[in-house]
């Protein structure tokens, strides 16, 4: 049997595994041969969630710093699925666009085995080397389209921008090690339990300056300004998964580290997180209404949504904690959909992820149409799907919390949001084709299988969500 | 049976995926058949479930269903629970009867369409059956609120259903911008609820607020609660100052305007403060503003409509100006009364507008009632019926508004609220007239087609053949031989849902005869136990709103005497100047030029609100926040970058010159922000 010391780390292994054979296979195949590469990925991420799923409840842990408890485990689950919907887009739009397949499918695998090991990661050294490694595979990703200028020009400001605010996070874990001795979070935490540590400034410093990493990876205002760029930039598809992955990777770690190490100084970063939450939900959202590139209103609305489930964390109470984890959820399947339904709009030559080429689409592509509006219906967070049941969560953590105000300023704004929503499907179902912006392409039945399972998902937790909510209530018992 | 509720939204939700599944491929029969015959069958369910519920005893009388959990974990639980009680079998009724026949109606009106279009008409009719039965039968918040929002949602599709049709787009999204400004006040209501009592379940609320002090003279949690609630109503029900959309509504093909923007959906803020009496009887301050917003609403809405031309826009102004006096009767404190006038108005606006529905139709899309007349002789079948509904709104005796209206004013005056009956009185008044001017213009005289160019400022024709509606002139001019020719009465189809609604609209009130007049207000007891928390003896509740009928017969008979005569007068007003004299029109319009233009801009409330809050916040959004913060630096980098960065070195300049350099100066003056905030502390 495996040394029980490696039994957390095996999901990792398997998507490391898939990633090597990926980038082995690509350099032994002929030139012009074709490879499932996508398949090979598969094969590693089912590895993983079958792991993944064996592990739940079991609490493994590897050298203390890689932790498999159900929480890591649920985030793990949440990256499979948007790991393997996002390969299923993939495939089509990699043929289409001519991508270099060896590269990209290698990067995508090594990116979500960096975001697996972030929500594993019990040491903050390697939440920091967990980063490093989806980083710089998301960066490439997003100018993996070499001739295009604006992927390129997107990809750079987002490696600029990253690098940054990596050195912030750096130093923010230089400042805790400084402190506490150690940067293993249990360590950490049970040191700051145990020290009346709130008349150093150091602390509060070292706080700030994690929040200001995370906030980075999550794209919280004023943090925020690469997302735009490159959402827009990037392959669609790399958008639905960076959008997602990052994002529930970045989550993962921030509560941990948030909720469980800095638990005794709830009350010194509360204030800023609530501050982070209202400015992130309401720009989010008042931008997102002036856009007419989808990609860049999605952008704006993954931002949006960024602050609603900053609403999560800083209500720091039960619900909360689980609302977090059930609105990463909703919000995957949902944002991973619908940034499939644009990718596989488009063509090699035009991106048509302008507004005006969902105009019509219904008469067009009914059942892509249909689609769309149901992944916009659950952004928006109208009942009965997904996004209603992650918002409902959220807020009433908010209320139960006494946060009455963030629980104003969030129903606002998600009531404001779904106005650009719309706007998309008032495209799709009132104004007529303009056949010269658009021609119809030919739409993949792998893309439409991955659409048509996003659908079923979304409407599954809006339905039926009592049993991932227990999950995710389970999840969340195991760390705090 | 106790399973059968289920099956009442079930079944126009499974037309919905039908037609919007297979529509296309499915003849027209077909598919508006099946549509219809999925409300007929929620129709015979929603009657059995009604018929065990009046074997029940009066204390206990509510069927439930739990569905399953829906959201649970923790302390908090939200069960998916369909509720049938006296109040919700009102509803179910109104919704699923008035629903089937407008359905029937549809596939006759709706048969120019193309094949596609037909069944997605029906989908959307369907499916919008299918939320609003979802928002009556609900028995908490969140199920209502899952109705509330698919009916809004619905209801934007239907506007727009003619989306050729610029001011049809415009209409739709219009009344969804209003209506978003009620559901934020809504879901506020609902978790300030939430957040005090730990439950949205209707019965246990109610129970917990009864044992809670009435808020008189305070303006506690339980008035601000119930204060959200009825600004949610105002944006649904189309009252003052969220009323705006509903007249653009009447965009959409005309069966909607009967199902949603009449009969049903508009009454569910109506409903909703039914439904929720017992918390707002605890907020008496909050109560008067309801009937105060009513009053006004009602008395406003019925001067502008007696200045419109367009058929559909004096109905729409009359469901406003009824659903005002609805308010009222909530305001009052006389729920009963409320729900029973919501009740006769489904039968009586439902069949005006599908009565007008049948004028357009012969009229080939004509909608300006000064290019009408005459069309009595023509079209007898919507002439007769017609003219029923009208008498029954304008409340003339023994028909059924006569007896909902007399008891609102009824109640309003018993109550104390001398001012407010004296504004539903006028109302009244207005109401008679406007509808016999209608009725005279349209149907009486002679006939004058080319009046006035049919394409005017708001009356676009919204004939069902909307691809020739964009692409040609109005039809009416295309084909100027209807004008002389033979009109066509509604077909069968039309016709059946035109006599039912009109022989429903003389008897529907005679479940609620007052007292004085020697019958017994049925309804009212009915009603009772809806509006008190369980357990509040509910058999004593309702004996007791009896016995108080019995003691001011003397009053009500006097009222009613009253409101007769108002009726009459009104009628003889419209009679006066519409069928003999239409040169006092005229000569009004001519000696108050300024009133007539206020009224016929409908007091400016739309410029108003565009000045007001519309372009504010447009400017605020795309020039300010946008242009100034996020184009300048993130926009104008990306647009600038048309052009191919292919070099290092066009790289490297562009970082130097801008974009890069100031994204990470937001983020340093993030990190100063936050680093400053914590070492100043």
């Amino acid at each position: 049997m495996l040394d029980s010391n490696l039994h957390a780390i095996v999901p990792l292994l398997c998507v490391i595994l898939s990633a090597l054979a990926v980038m082995a296979a690509e350099a032994f195949r002929s030139p012009g041969e074709d490879m499932p590469l996508g398949g090979l990925g598969l094969v590693g991420l089912i590895g993983a969630g079958a792991s993944a799923v064996a592990l739940w409840g079991r609490n493994a842990s590897s050298f203390n710093v890689i932790v498999a408890d159900n929480f890591s485990l649920f985030i793990t689950l949440l990256l499979v699925v948007v790991g393997v919907l996002t390969i299923m887009f993939s495939g089509p739009v990699v043929a289409r666009d001519g991508l270099p397949k060896g590269e990209y499918y290698a990067l995508l695998l090594f990116s979500i085995a960096g975001m697996i090991m972030m929500a594993m990661a019990n040491d903050l050294l390697v939440v920091f080397i967990a980063l490093e490694i989806l980083s710089l595979a998301v960066y490439v990703l997003t100018g993996i389209r070499r001739d295009d200028a604006r992927a390129t020009e997107a990809a750079f400001k987002y490696f600029l921008l990253g690098a940054f605010s990596s050195a912030f996070f750096l130093y923010g874990i230089a400042f805790t090690f400084g402190l506490s001795g150690s940067t293993r979070l249990d360590r950490v935490g049970a040191f700051l339990a145990a020290q009346s540590m709130s008349d150093n400034p150091l602390i509060l410093v070292a706080i700030g300056l994690l929040l200001v990493g995370f906030a980075f990876k999550i794209s919280a205002v004023p943090f925020h300004m690469w997302t735009p760029d490159a959402y827009e930039g990037a392959p669609a598809v790399v958008t639905g998964f960076m959008s997602t992955g990052v994002k529930a990777a970045a989550f993962a770690a921030f509560t941990r580290v948030f909720l469980s190490t800095f638990e005794p100084f709830t009350g010194d970063w509360a204030p800023m997180v609530w501050a982070l939450a209202v400015v992130t939900m309401i720009l989010g959202t008042v931008v997102g209404v002036a856009q007419s590139n989808l990609k860049r209103m999605l952008a704006y609305s993954s931002i949006a949504h960024g602050g609603y489930l900053l609403v999560g964390l800083v209500s720091a109470n039960d619900i909360g904690k689980a609302a977090i984890l059930f609105y990463l959820l909703a919000y995957a399947v949902t944002n991973v959909a619908a940034f499939g339904v644009i990718a596989l709009l488009g063509t090699k030559d035009r991106p048509n992820d302008e507004l005006r080429d969902f105009a019509g689409l219904w008469h067009t592509r009914p059942a892509l149409a249909a689609l769309m509006t149901v992944c916009l219906l659950s952004l928006g967070g109208l009942p009965p799907t997904a996004g209603f049941i992650g918002k409902w969560y959220v807020f009433s953590a908010a209320v139960s919390a006494g946060y009455y105000d963030l629980a104003i300023i969030g129903v606002l704004t998600s009531v404001i949001s779904v106005f650009f929503y719309l706007r998309v499907v008032v495209m799709m179902y009132m104004v007529e084709r303009d056949a010269a912006l658009t021609p119809p392409v030919k739409i993949a039945g792998l893309g439409m299988a991955a659409l048509v399972a996003s659908i079923v998902a979304i409407f599954y937790l809006g339905i039926l969500p009592s049993r991932v909510l227990t999950f995710a209530s389970q999840s969340i018992s195991t760390i705090f | 049976m106790d399973s059968a509720l289920a099956f009442i939204p079930l079944f126009p939700l499974l037309g919905f995926l039908v037609n919007a599944f297979f529509g296309r491929r499915l003849p027209q029969a077909v598919s508006g058949g099946l549509a219809s015959a999925a409300m007929v069958a929620s129709f015979a369910v929603s009657a059995m479930a009604v018929w065990q519920l009046s074997g029940l005893p009066i204390e206990s009388r509510a069927i439930e269903q739990k569905v399953y959990t829906w959201i649970a974990s923790g302390d908090l639980a939200i069960d998916l629970t369909f509720r049938v009680d006296p109040l919700s079998a009102v509803m179910i009724l109104v919704i699923t009867g008035i629903g089937s026949l407008i359905h029937i109606y549809s596939t006759s009106y709706m048969h120019d369409e193309s094949g596609c279009e037909f069944a997605r008409y029906f989908s959307y009719l369907n499916l919008f059956a299918s939320f609003m039965l979802v928002l009556v039968l609900g028995a908490s918040f969140p199920v209502m609120f899952v109705g509330w929002e698919g009916v809004g949602l619905c209801s934007y599709l239907l506007i727009g259903f003619w989306f050729k049709k610029k001011s049809a787009a415009d209409a739709g999204k219009k009344a969804f911008v209003v209506n978003r400004i009620g559901d934020y006040a809504f879901i506020l209501g609902m978790l300030a609820l939430f957040a005090q009592f730990g439950t949205l379940d209707f019965q246990q609320l109610a129970t917990r607020i009864a044992g809670m002090p009435v808020e008189t003279g305070v303006f506690g949690l339980l008035s601000v609660a119930a204060l959200l609630l009825f600004i949610g109503a105002t944006g649904k029900s189309a009252q003052i100052p969220l009323y705006v959309w509903l007249p653009d509504a009447m965009e959409g093909p005309t069966p909607v305007s009967a199902l949603i923007h009449a009969a049903t959906m508009v009454t569910a803020g109506v409903y909703m403060i039914g439904r929720n009496a017992v918390l707002f009887s605890h907020a008496p301050e909050t109560l008067t503003i309801v009937a105060v917003v009513g009053a006004l609403t009602a008395l406003m809405a019925g001067t502008i409509g007696l200045v419109q031309n367009d058929i559909k826009r004096v109905l729409a102004y009359s469901t406003v100006s009824q659903l005002g006096l609805m308010f009222l009767a909530m305001g009052v404190g006389a729920f009963g009364a409320g729900i029973f006038h919501l009740y006769t108005h489904a039968f009586f606006k439902a069949l005006l507008f599908l009565g007008s529905g049948a004028v357009i139709h012969a009229l080939h899309g004509e909608q300006d009632i000064r290019n009408m007349g005459g069309l009595k002789r023509e079209l007898p079948i919507t002439y007769w019926t017609f003219l029923i509904g009208s008498l029954a709104i304008a409340g003339v005796p023994l028909l059924s508004g006569f007896f909902s209206k007399d008891e609102i004013l009824y109640e309003t005056f018993h109550q104390g609220h001398v001012l407010l009956w004296v504004m539903g009185a006028l109302t009244s008044l207005l109401t008679a007239t406007y509808m016999f001017r209608l009725v005279f213009l349209t149907f009486h005289g002679e006939r004058t087609p080319h009046a006035v160019p049919s394409h005017s400022a708001h009356a676009a024709p919204s004939h069902p053949a909307p691809s020739h509606a964009a692409a040609h002139p109005a039809p009416s001019h295309s084909a100027p031989s209807h004008s002389g020719s033979h009109l066509h009465d509604a077909p069968p189809a039309m016709a059946f849902a035109l006599i039912v609604l009109a022989i429903g609209s003389v008897l529907a009130g005679y479940v609620g005869v007052p007292h004085a007049l020697g019958g017994h207000n049925q309804l009212a007891a009915w009603l009772a136990p809806s509006f008190q928390a369980i357990g509040a003896s509910a058999g004593e509740v309702a004996e007791g709103a009896v016995a108080a009928e019995e003691s001011a017969a003397a009053l009500e008979l006097t009222l009613m005497l009253v409101s007769s005569l108002i009726a009459v007068a009104g009628i003889s007003i419209a009679a006066t100047i519409w069928l003999k004299r239409r040169a006092i029109a005229e000569a009004m319009a001519r000696n108050y030029p300024g009133l007539h233009r206020l009224l016929l801009n409908k007091y400016y409330v739309d410029e108003v609100y565009n000045a007001a809050i519309v372009q504010p916040i447009r400017i605020g959004s795309e020039e300010a926040l946008w242009r100034r913060f996020d184009v300048n630096v993130v926009d104008g980098a990306v647009n600038g970058a048309g052009a191919i960065v292919a070099s290092w070195a066009g790289m490297m300049r562009r970082l130097q010159t801008g974009s890069v350099r100031s994204y990470a100066g937001s983020m340093f003056v993030g990190v100063v922000v936050i680093l400053g905030y914590y070492l100043w502390k």
